[in-house]
């Protein structure tokens, strides 16, 4: 009896010491596997679900180009859908920052999200990816260390469409855009490069679906361009009824935010001949966007548009900090100082970040045509812009 | 079955009261944000419940009365006024007074027409809103800092920001039971169910439903203002139709003409909106038809399946 | 002013109201008839939407895709009315809000689920792609015309089916007393179950005439669905004349103030305080329309008759 007992004493504090043993091993190699953790806001449910899925899928693709691993390091990614709403935005950054403790916040679609989610992502100490929204707020008087987009300030894309215009010798434009503080940025924005005439500013009703009143009086002003911002479904209900009314081949229609590769699949030839300007297209000739738009189109099987491949970009700016870290994730200077220098493979080629961490970067004018194929795809004609810097930095106090 | 309820009741509070301390020794204090979130909501959907279920004034325009409060809080705040004295007190104040303005036109009207007269009124407050270009328009505005109590109280500490939501709940259902069971109260039913009666009588019913009115109003004012506070941000889509249509729903899905139930109702939509969400991006194909199943099934609302329901509310 | 440019915006006015009563006509029979508030109304156009979207690109037929449509509608519209909505006619209207609403929630990610969240491609059927010279020196869409006339016709259409028809007779007697037509031996559970699927094709019809000239995705219903109760708010709940001209008041009031108030404003104003009132001015001009005919007749302007 006594010596079992011995025995089993002796053997217990065996096992004690090996599971610490074990444990110690274990906690390490927790330790060592501890992911990177990327929270990923964008809205997944309801109408603007599809450009949520675009990013999505985009975020995916890079990682998969990443081969999985974020500056070496395992990553982990959380999606959370904001519904368009900024306090679901802004309670899911609490959600990502608090409970899945995320070492990056990246997403965001919406302007309105943007403003209630950036801060306190920034904060809260964390580095902030945004990588559609570009509210001037954030390019100015509230620009932060730990803010970065890798879209664009949501000015620069109708300046560049101004400047075109301009360069055109156009006159007598008419200008429409919803009536919400995005559209009136848009024909600000417009403005500052377009120095002709306007004949008329039109500000229609936000979400509105029937613009067969607006039409008949652009037609009775018989200006000689009209240009419109006219994001998402809006956009895709103002060219076809623009197309319909048999106006399409009288007076030509240029417009930002409006055609793109979400909506031309639903326009389809009711946006032929349209002008666009933006940073960034399917045919943008570089070695790294070849990549993204040709393995995008094998693995999900449609075209990628600019909220993914700025969505792409913003996991490919995520891995070089990393990286530039060795995986130091407490290292948010370093981390900060190397997203500066944009060192990563861009989608839109070479670009370089402003003090106010917006993209300095070339503006192209597309042209909704029929490809090879016989589907719509928009085509770069030409640049006009080079290294085209926002409007808004100069009101950033931040210097580096 | 009343002393099941008011255990039912007491551990509730509890569980609501405790969420800080819990969350602390989980070091999750994510759940002290959604927690907050639910609470405000919760106090949105308790004052139009007021109207709503109590009084048979079916309002669809409450969301205009979060967003007056919301704007009470940000348009001080941009102007360089952070003072909660100044602020909460001018939410309550604003959201009461359109209250009133809205209800004296509105209680003309009954039924159906009620429902979307009070619609009409928060659609123009929505198209305002989005229309005021110093204000934000559709971008709203960002709060520098949360209402600010001459450092008393310090809503930036989340713990402190969360019990003064509790405390604010609290006293709102504690409010909402006095004047249920007093003559006003009263009044106010007993003109839900049979108004030319009360009239008859020799009550000013019209008076009765519009002070209602004006307090719920008030109600969904102070949820605006601390609804802003919690999201540090203002936006003129806390006013949109659905906003309105999702507090109706926790007040129904709670159970309507019921004091908890609101709270109830609230917990239960918001808590089912973050977990099924982080689980499928299609989580709506699954909400729909459970609200479908609890009104076919569920017909007190989930108040009505907490044990000890069936006893008369109050 | 220019007096042709008045007569086109309504004309305009007129085809926006027209496309408002097709949704607005099914709307108000169900909420006549079975005191049913249906706010899934919105998802049944949505539904009829996306199936002749479906059928016109795989067919090339735009009537055959349109009948597909209507009697796929139909079809859903009674399974719905059979599984969720029959036991709620007795039921409060917040009830029926809230199912209706779960409803709603559960179609829009349906149909993303089967045809993607993308917005489908619609366009005008060829034969109609032209233009008529309604008025001199402009051209109108003869699509938008197809869908003034068809609009008209269902309002015919439902005139007599509802006052000269024995199904309009047992409808209006089940409007006004169920009971009573149970106890005489209708199948009143049946006739309710038809109306119901009858007000889903109409949705449809509507969802099916937009598609083309509309965007063709996941909660299209909603935006359209918040005008239509206008409209049968104002025309008088449960009314069929009341739909039509509530929907042409309001389709012509929304028209002609997005047209003019601006140009009207800025002589009082001034152009660029016109140029922020007159947009948001024009968006409220709807509901400010509702809210003064509730005021002043609270029944709406043809209020139906019942018991």
């Amino acid at each position: 009896m006594r010596r079992t007992k011995e025995v089993t004493v002796r053997q217990l504090r065996i096992v004690l010491v090996l599971l610490l043993i074990v444990g110690l091993f274990a906690g390490q190699a927790v330790l060592a596997a501890e992911p990177v953790k990327i929270g990923f806001i964008t809205s997944l449910s309801g109408p603007a679900g599809i450009i949520g899925k675009h990013m999505k899928d985009s975020v995916e693709l890079a990682l998969e180009h990443l081969g999985r691993k974020v500056g070496g390091l395992d990553v982990e990614v959380i999606y959370g859908d904001d519904q368009r709403k900024p306090d679901v935005g802004k309670q899911l950054a609490d959600e990502m920052l608090k409970k899945h403790k995320v070492n990056f916040v990246s997403g965001i679609i919406w302007s309105n999200v943007m403003l209630a989610v950036a801060p306190t992502v920034t904060g809260a100490g964390t580095i902030m990816v945004g990588t559609n929204a570009g509210p001037h707020e954030l390019a100015g008087k509230m620009c932060s260390e730990l803010y970065f987009t890798t879209s664009w300030q949501n000015d620069q894309t109708p300046e560049a469409m101004g400047k075109y215009m301009q360069d055109q010798g156009l006159t007598d434009v008419y200008a429409m855009a919803p009536n919400y503080a995005a559209g009136k940025d848009m024909v600000s924005g417009f403005k500052r490069y377009f120095k002709g005439r306007v004949v008329d500013e039109v500000y229609t009703k936000l979400g509105q679906q029937d613009y067969q009143a607006e039409i008949s009086q652009l037609r009775g002003k018989n200006p000689k361009a009209v240009f419109v911002f006219y994001p998402g479904d809006m956009g895709i209900q103002f060219l076809k009824q623009y197309a319909q009314a048999g106006l399409r081949e009288q007076i030509p229609l240029y417009s930002v935010y409006t055609v793109d590769e979400i909506s031309l699949p639903a326009v389809g030839e009711a946006a032929l001949g349209n002008y666009e300007t933006r940073y960034w297209s399917p045919d943008l000739k570089n070695e790294a966007n070849a990549k993204y738009v040709g393995d995008f189109k094998k693995k999900f099987g449609y075209t990628p548009s600019f909220y993914g491949a700025q969505s792409y970009d913003g996991i490919l700016l995520i891995d070089s900090a990393v990286r530039a870290v060795r995986g130091d994730l407490g290292n948010k200077k370093g981390m900060v100082a190397a997203m500066r220098k944009a060192d990563f493979r861009s989608t839109r080629g070479k670009f370089s970040f402003n003090v106010n961490h917006t993209p300095i970067q070339n503006f192209y004018l597309l042209r909704a045509v029929k490809g090879a194929g016989g589907d719509m795809e928009m085509q770069i004609q030409k640049t006009v812009f080079e290294n085209h810097k926002d409007a808004y930095y100069q009101e950033c106090p931040m210097k580096w | 079955m009343r002393s099941a309820r008011a255990l039912t009741l007491v551990a509730g509070f509890l569980v609501l009261g405790l969420v800080p301390v819990v969350a602390a020794l989980a070091n999750q204090p994510f759940y002290l944000d959604l927690f907050r979130r639910i609470m405000i909501f919760a106090i949105a959907a308790v004052s139009l419940d007021l109207i709503l279920g109590f009084g048979g004034m079916v309002s669809f325009g409450h969301a205009a009365y979060l967003g007056i409060g919301a704007y009470a809080v940000a348009i001080p705040a941009f102007y360089g006024i952070h003072s909660g004295l100044v602020q909460w007190p001018l939410a309550l104040a604003l959201s009461g007074l359109a209250a009133l303005a809205i209800g004296a036109v509105s209680l003309r009207t009954s039924g159906v027409s009620f429902i979307m007269i009070t619609l009409a009124f928060a659609q123009m407050l929505y198209y305002l809103g989005i229309s005021i270009n110093a204000w934000g328009a559709d971008d709203g505005m960002r709060l520098a800092r949360r209402s600010q109590f001459g450092g008393v109280v310090d809503l930036a500490n989340a713990y402190v920001f969360y019990y003064v939501v509790f405390g604010v709940l609290v006293a709102l259902l504690w409010l909402g039971h006095r004047l249920i069971h007093a003559r006003f109260g009263v009044v106010i039913r007993a003109a839900k169910s049979n108004e030319p009666r009360m009239r008859a009588i020799g009550f000013a019913t019209f008076r009765y439903k519009l002070a209602a009115f004006v307090i719920a109003g008030a109600g969904g004012g102070l949820a605006g203002a601390l609804l802003t506070n919690q999201t540090e941000y203002l936006t003129p889509s806390y006013m949109h139709w659905t906003r309105s249509g999702d507090i109706m729903v926790m007040v129904i899905l709670g159970g309507m003409g019921t004091l908890y139930g609101p709270v109830l109702g609230a917990v239960a939509f918001l808590l089912l909106e973050d977990i099924l969400s982080a689980w499928t991006v299609h989580w709506q194909v699954v909400l729909g038809p459970l609200l479908v199943l609890v009104v076919l099934y569920a017909r007190r609302g989930l108040y009505g399946l907490l044990p000890g329901a069936g006893a008369r509310d109050g | 002013m220019n007096w042709l440019l008045v007569v086109e915006q309504c004309l305009n006015g007129l085809q926006f109201g027209v496309m408002l009563f097709l949704m607005a006509a099914g709307l108000t029979l169900v909420f006549g008839i079975m005191n049913l508030v249906n706010l899934a109304h919105g998802s049944l156009y949505m539904v009829g939407a996306y199936l002749a979207t479906a059928a016109f690109n795989r067919t090339g037929s735009f009537l055959a895709a349109v009948a597909f449509a209507l009697a796929a509608t139909l079809a859903i519209g009674m399974l719905v009315e059979v599984i969720a909505l029959r036991t709620l006619y007795e039921r409060d209207h917040l009830d029926q809000v809230l199912a209706t609403f779960g409803l709603i929630l559960f179609f829009n990610e349906a149909v993303a689920i089967v045809w993607g969240r993308a917005a489908l491609f619609t366009a005008v059927p060829r034969a109609l792609s032209g233009h008529l010279q309604v008025l001199p020196g402009i051209p109108y869409p003869a699509y938008r015309a197809v869908i003034i006339l068809v609009g008209l016709a269902v309002a015919l259409l439902l005139y007599v089916v509802v006052s000269r028809t024995r199904l309009g007779m047992l409808i209006r007697a089940g409007a006004s007393n169920r009971t009573m037509v149970g106890a005489l031996g209708v199948n009143i559970r049946l006739l309710y179950t038809v109306v119901f699927g009858f007000g889903a094709a109409l949705a449809a019809l509507g969802g099916a005439m937009a598609g083309p000239i509309y965007s063709v995705l996941p909660g299209m219903g909603e935006e359209i669905l918040i005008q239509v109760f206008v409209v049968i708010v104002i025309g008088g709940i449960g009314s069929i004349r009341g739909a039509l001209v509530g929907a042409v008041v309001v389709g012509m009031v929304d028209t002609l103030g997005r047209a003019f108030l601006k140009p009207m404003l800025s002589t009082v104003l001034g152009p660029s305080a016109a140029d922020n009132a007159g947009p948001a001015l024009a968006s409220m001009l709807i509901y400010i329309l509702m809210a003064a005919v509730l005021f002043f007749r609270p029944q709406g302007l043809f209020p139906a008759v019942r018991s």
